[in-house]
């Protein structure tokens, strides 16, 4: 799903744009950090209500294709700064997290959990 | 290919939560930088992040180190204390004693040690309490 798309389903702000080509075809929904980095994959977009700079950081850290900000949430100047120097795309949407995850699942996106890549089976479960 | 071996430390402070994370994106700008398949960097990435926030948010302060060879990537983390008083028990998903500060942070999810094992083809940790934790872990690179 183009990054487009997705800002147009969940009528987001953007507040630190993206190339209007990029896509992503996983979405990740959480709070808590280390569950992301235990459940994200690849080219996946993270949905989270979380400003924090820690949050920035661990999604740069994943190379996530754009952070969301649920709940009408707008993370501080310098975080998205940070995030601006880091060329990670920022969106903020008013929709709860439930909605609008399930807003884009609706419209077809894959959860983490559905969306099996090769990365991943190294790993022993 | 390497030949040598390839050394790096970073110190840890603990309750820095601005410099927090800054260990593991230094590992993986290195990482990048020797070429290393996306697979591999993503996985050290994940370790290295989570032993640093452990000993950012539960020990008095410490450090990370990464060796580079030919063959894997290794990695270490050693601190001061206060130590882990039931390994088995820290090492279940979902076990946390994260305080409520932290937690709104984002963490203490109880997933670190946890993704640290699940993401490393070695696995080792030792902690005595009143002395420190030490974890020791290696990803294979894969070589053909
Ligand atoms: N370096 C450490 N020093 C002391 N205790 C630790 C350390 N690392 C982990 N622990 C203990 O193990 C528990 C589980 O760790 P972890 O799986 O990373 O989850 P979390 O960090 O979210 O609490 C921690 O809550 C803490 O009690
Ligand atoms: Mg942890």
């Amino acid at each position: 799903m183009k990054l487009q798309e997705i800002c147009e389903l969940l009528q987001a702000d953007v507040l630190v744009d993206y190339d209007s080509d990029a896509e992503a075809f996983t979405a990740c929904g959480s709070d808590l950090i280390s569950d992301i980095l235990r459940f994200i994959k690849v080219e996946t977009v993270l949905l989270t209500g979380l400003t924090t700079l820690q949050m920035i950081k661990a999604a740069q850290l994943l190379d996530v294709k754009a952070i969301i900000f649920v709940r009408g949430k707008r993370p501080a100047k310098e975080v998205e700064e940070i995030a601006k120097k880091n060329d990670l795309p920022v969106l903020c949407t008013k929709l709860p997290l439930f909605e609008a995850c399930g807003c884009l699942s609706r419209h077809g996106l894959k959860g983490c959990s559905e969306y099996a890549v090769q990365e991943d089976e190294h790993v022993a479960e | 290919m390497l030949q040598n071996k390839l050394s790096y430390a970073f110190p840890i402070e603990a309750s820095d939560f601005t410099k927090a994370g800054d260990a593991a994106g230094k590992i993986k700008k290195i990482l990048k930088l020797a070429g290393l398949p996306a697979t591999v960097i993503r996985r050290v990435a994940i370790i290295a992040y989570e032993a640093e926030m452990n000993i950012v948010i539960h020990s008095v302060g410490g450090s990370l180190s990464l060796d580079l060879t030919s063959t894997r990537v290794e990695m270490a983390s050693q601190d001061n204390g206060p130590g882990i008083p039931d390994i088995d028990l820290a090492l279940q998903e979902g076990y946390s004693t994260a305080s409520d500060e932290v937690r709104a942070l984002g963490f203490g999810a109880g997933m670190g040690l946890p993704n640290i094992r699940r993401n490393a083809d070695h696995f080792c940790i030792q902690s005595e309490v009143g002395v420190g934790t030490n974890l020791e872990v290696w990803i294979d690179i894969g070589v053909s």
